[in-house]
C-alpha cells in the first residue's frame, strides 16, 4: 500500500512541479501576437497554394496585419468577399481584384496532333520535355502527362482520357498559379474569369511559320490575322506568327473564335456559327 | 592496370563495329549547319542567302569568348537561314547550304589536291597563343560527346597551371567504336595533335589514355608515341564511365577533382582522341572541323563512317526496316534517344543507333527494395536512390545539400537497379533545377 502511496505522491509532485515550471515559463516568454492574425488566418483556403506570392497562408495573415495598404496583398484562391473581411479585419481599404482563372494554351488533342514519338518513361512532363519534344510533332505542346493536375492544391483539373488534355473546372480553380509554375511548357495562362465565366483566348503557343505549325498539329494557330482583321475591338494581336486576345480590350462578341480557320480560339461559352452568306 | 576507384558498372560491351574500318561516305549535296553546335552562345552568321561559300569558308563567327565559328564543308549557294529541329524535336537555327555540279567538282579536286599550309619548322615555330588562336578559328570543339570549345578549355583561369594534358581514348561507352576506328587508323596524326595540344596548354607531359579492350588502337598509338618525347599511351582497366572527365583524371593520375571545381585545378586538361585529331588537321593542314568519324549501328547497315557535319541523319541511314523501336544519337548510356532524323548531324555526333523495337522499351518499373545497388554503382559517390527520391517530391534543397550538382548523369544508377526504376531520369530534373539556383 505504502508503495502505491509513495508513487503516487512522487509522479504527483513531478506533476505539479512541471505544471508550476510550464506556467512560468508561458508567462515570462509569453510572445503577444496579434488576435487578428488568427483570425485572418481562419479566412484563408489553409491549402498554402503560393498564389498570393507569400509562403503559406500563415505567412499571407502576417503580411496583411503589417500591411500599411492591402494593394499588393491579394488572397486569389479566395476572391473578393474574403479580401472585404480581411480589410475589415485590418481597418484598410479592400482592393477588389478580378476573379481570374487558368487556361490552356494548347489544343494539340490526340486527334489534332502529329504523332512522332512514343514515350515511355516516368509519367512526368518535366522528364518528357527534359528528353525531347515529347510525342507530338509540336515542340511546344501539351506533352498530357498531367504535372498540372498533381500540383493543383484545389484538384481543379483532370486530364480528359479522349483528348489527353488537361481541363480546368471553373468551379474549383481559384487562380492560384500553381499549375502555371508546374507546367515545363508554360501552356497554363491566369486569364480573367469574365462576367458570368465568358471569355475567350488563342489555345496555342506554336511559333513557327503556318505551314510548319500546321504540320505540327492541325489545331495550331497558323498566323494568318484572320483574327485581328476580324475584332473589331483591336483585342487582338498577331506576334511571330501568334494571335494572342487581350482580355481587358476583349468584348466576348465571339467573332474571333468563328473566323479561325484552324480552330485554335477557343470560348468558354457557345458562339454562334456564322451563316454561309457571311 | 588503372582504373578509378569509386563506383562504376559494367555494361555489355556490344562493340558490334569495333573491327571495320572508316568508309568516307561522299559529300551530301545539301548540308544544314545547325549554329548551336557547341556548348556556349550560339554562332553569329555572316553568310547571307544567295552568296556563294566555298569548302571550309566561315559560315558563322563565334559570339563571345565560349562560343565557336562554324564552317561550311561543302562548297554552294546559301539557300536559306532558318530553323531545323534537332534530333529530339526542338527547333535550332541553323544555315541551308546546297551545291551544284561544278561546286562538287571542285571540292573533289580541293580534297584531292590537300596539302599540308604550315610546314614542319612552322609548326614548331608556334607559340601556345597562336595554337589556341587556330583552335578556336578552325571551329573545334570536345567531339566526344559534350561539344566544349576546345580554345575554352585550353585557357584555364587565373592561377591555374596546368601541367598534364591526358587525350581521351577511354570510349566506354556500349556500341560506340569511333574513337577506336580513329587510333587504328590515324595513330601518328593523334600523337601529333596530342603534342600540339601540350604546346597550347604549355606543359610538357602527354597521356593518351585507352581502355583495354582496344589492343590494336594501343599498339599503333604505343609505336607512333615511341619516339615522341613526353607522350604516354597509358591502358586502362575497361569500366564504365571511364571517359568522364573526372574518372579519368582519377583513374590517370589519382587526383580527384573536388566538388564544384573545375577538373582544371588539379592541373589536368582532358581532350578527346577526335579532338586531338581535329586540332592536328587545322594546325598542319589549315582545315577547320567540318567533318567526323560517328559509328552507325542499325539493323542492315553498320560501320565506321566519316562523314560531312551537317549531312541529314536520314541520308546517312538510308531505308531502315520498321522493326526499329528506338534511335539514340550518341551511345546508349549517355545519348538521347531521337524523334526526328530529318535533322543534321553535328560536330559532337558519335554515333547512331537504331534499336528493334523488341530491345528497346522500358522495362516495367518497380518499388525500390533499398538495396544500394545504385550507391556502389555511382562512380561520384553520391546516393542516387534518395537524390531520385527528392527531386520526385521536389525538395530541392535537400537534394542541394545532397550534393545533386556533382551527378555526371552518366545513367550508372539506372542501369544498376534491379527494379528498373528510373533513377537518373528524377534526378536529371533535380539537378536542372539545382545548378538554375545555383548559377542565379
Amino acid at each position: 500500500m505504502s508503495v502505491i502511496l509513495t508513487s503516487v505522491l512522487i509522479l504527483g509532485g513531478i506533476g505539479v512541479a512541471g505544471a508550476a515550471v510550464l506556467y512560468v515559463v508561458a508567462n515570462r516568454f509569453n510572445v503577444e501576437e496579434d488576435p487578428r492574425i488568427d483570425e485572418i488566418e481562419a479566412l484563408l483556403p489553409g491549402a498554402n497554394c503560393g498564389g498570393c506570392g507569400r509562403s503559406g497562408c500563415r505567412d499571407f495573415a502576417v503580411a496583411c496585419v503589417k500591411a500599411a495598404s492591402l494593394d499588393s496583398l491579394a488572397c486569389p484562391a479566395s476572391g473578393n468577399g474574403v479580401m472585404k473581411r480581411i480589410a475589415e479585419i485590418t481597418g484598410l481599404a479592400a482592393v477588389a481584384g478580378k476573379p481570374r482563372v487558368a487556361v490552356l494554351k494548347c489544343n494539340g488533342t490526340c486527334s489534332m496532333r502529329t504523332r512522332v514519338a512514343a514515350y515511355d518513361g516516368p509519367p512526368s512532363c518535366a522528364i518528357e520535355s527534359f528528353l525531347g519534344s515529347g510525342e507530338g510533332a509540336c515542340p511546344v505542346g501539351c506533352l498530357g502527362c498531367g504535372d498540372c493536375v498533381k500540383a493543383c492544391p484545389y484538384e481543379a483539373l483532370h486530364l480528359d482520357s479522349d483528348t489527353g488534355l488537361p481541363v480546368v473546372d471553373d468551379e474549383k480553380c481559384t487562380g492560384c498559379g500553381v499549375c502555371v509554375k508546374s507546367c515545363p511548357r508554360r501552356l497554363m495562362e491566369l486569364r480573367m474569369k469574365g462576367p458570368r465565366g465568358m471569355r475567350v483566348w488563342v489555345a496555342c503557343s506554336n511559333h513557327e511559320k503556318g505551314a510548319v505549325a500546321r504540320k505540327d498539329c492541325k489545331a495550331a494557330c497558323i498566323g494568318c490575322g484572320k483574327c485581328v482583321r476580324t475584332c473589331s475591338h483591336d483585342a487582338i494581336t498577331l506576334t511571330g506568327n501568334l494571335a494572342y486576345i487581350d482580355c481587358e480590350k476583349c468584348r466576348l462578341c465571339g467573332k474571333c473564335v468563328a473566323v479561325c480557320p484552324t480552330g485554335a480560339i477557343h470560348s468558354s461559352f457557345k458562339v454562334p456559327t456564322p451563316t454561309t452568306e457571311n | 592496370m588503372k582504373t578509378f576507384s569509386i563506383g562504376g558498372v559494367h555494361p555489355s560491351e556490344n562493340k558490334l563495329t569495333a573491327g571495320s574500318p572508316i568508309v568516307v561516305l561522299p559529300r551530301p549535296d545539301e548540308v544544314v549547319l545547325p549554329l548551336n553546335q557547341h556548348i556556349g552562345a550560339p554562332a553569329r552568321p555572316v553568310v547571307k542567302v544567295g552568296d556563294h561559300v566555298v569548302r571550309g569558308q566561315m559560315i558563322a563567327e563565334p559570339d563571345g569568348f565560349v562560343s565557336v565559328p562554324v564552317h561550311t564543308p561543302v562548297s554552294g549557294k546559301v539557300v536559306k537561314i532558318d530553323k531545323c529541329k534537332t534530333p529530339q524535336g526542338v527547333p535550332a537555327d541553323a544555315v541551308y547550304i546546297k551545291s551544284d555540279d561544278e561546286d562538287r567538282r571542285r571540292d573533289e579536286e580541293t580534297v584531292a589536291t590537300l596539302s599540308p599550309v604550315r610546314d614542319e619548322a612552322t609548326v614548331e615555330a608556334l607559340d601556345s597563343k597562336e595554337i589556341v588562336e587556330i583552335i578556336r578559328d578552325a571551329g573545334i570543339v570536345g567531339m566526344g560527346g559534350a561539344a566544349f570549345p576546345t580554345h575554352v578549355k585550353l585557357s584555364p583561369p587565373e592561377g591555374m597551371a596546368p601541367e598534364l594534358v591526358i587525350v581521351n581514348g577511354a570510349e566506354c561507352e556500349p556500341y560506340l567504336t569511333c574513337d577506336d576506328a580513329v587510333m587504328r587508323a590515324c595513330p601518328a596524326e593523334i600523337v601529333r595533335g596530342t603534342r600540339l595540344l601540350m604546346r597550347a596548354a604549355g606543359v610538357s607531359r602527354g597521356v593518351i589514355a585507352v581502355e583495354n579492350n582496344k589492343p590494336e588502337a594501343i599498339a599503333a598509338l604505343s609505336a607512333a608515341a615511341a619516339s615522341v618525347p613526353g607522350v604516354e599511351v597509358m591502358t586502362l582497366k575497361v569500366k564504365y564511365p571511364q571517359g568522364g572527365e573526372k574518372q579519368l583524371i582519377e583513374a590517370v593520375t589519382g587526383r580527384e577533382v573536388p566538388s564544384g571545381a573545375l577538373p582544371v585545378s588539379t592541373g589536368v586538361i582532358v581532350q578527346n582522341v577526335a579532338t586531338a585529331l581535329a586540332v592536328e588537321r587545322a594546325v598542319v593542314y589549315g582545315e577547320p572541323l567540318m567533318e567526323r568519324v560517328m559509328t552507325l549501328v542499325s539493323p542492315g547497315k553498320a560501320g565506321n563512317y566519316q562523314v560531312s557535319v551537317g549531312m541529314s541523319m536520314r541520308d546517312m541511314v538510308g531505308e531502315f526496316s520498321s522493326e526499329v523501336g528506338k534511335i539514340i544519337v550518341g551511345g546508349p548510356m549517355m545519348g538521347r534517344s531521337a524523334s526526328n532524323l530529318d535533322t543534321p548531324v553535328v560536330k559532337s555526333t558519335s554515333g547512331l543507333l537504331l534499336f528493334p523495337a523488341s530491345e528497346s522499351r522500358r522495362p516495367e518499373i518497380e518499388p525500390c527494395i533499398r538495396c544500394g545497388a545504385c550507391v556502389d554503382a555511382c562512380p561520384m559517390g553520391l546516393e542516387p536512390y534518395l537524390l531520385s527520391t527528392l527531386s520526385r517530391l521536389h525538395r530541392f534543397d535537400e537534394a542541394k545539400e545532397q550534393k545533386i550538382a556533382n551527378c555526371i548523369m552518366c545513367g550508372s544508377c539506372s542501369y544498376a537497379c534491379p527494379s528498373s526504376r528510373p533513377v537518373l531520369d528524377f534526378i536529371r530534373i533535380g539537378r536542372a533545377t539545382v545548378m538554375e539556383t545555383l548559377h542565379k
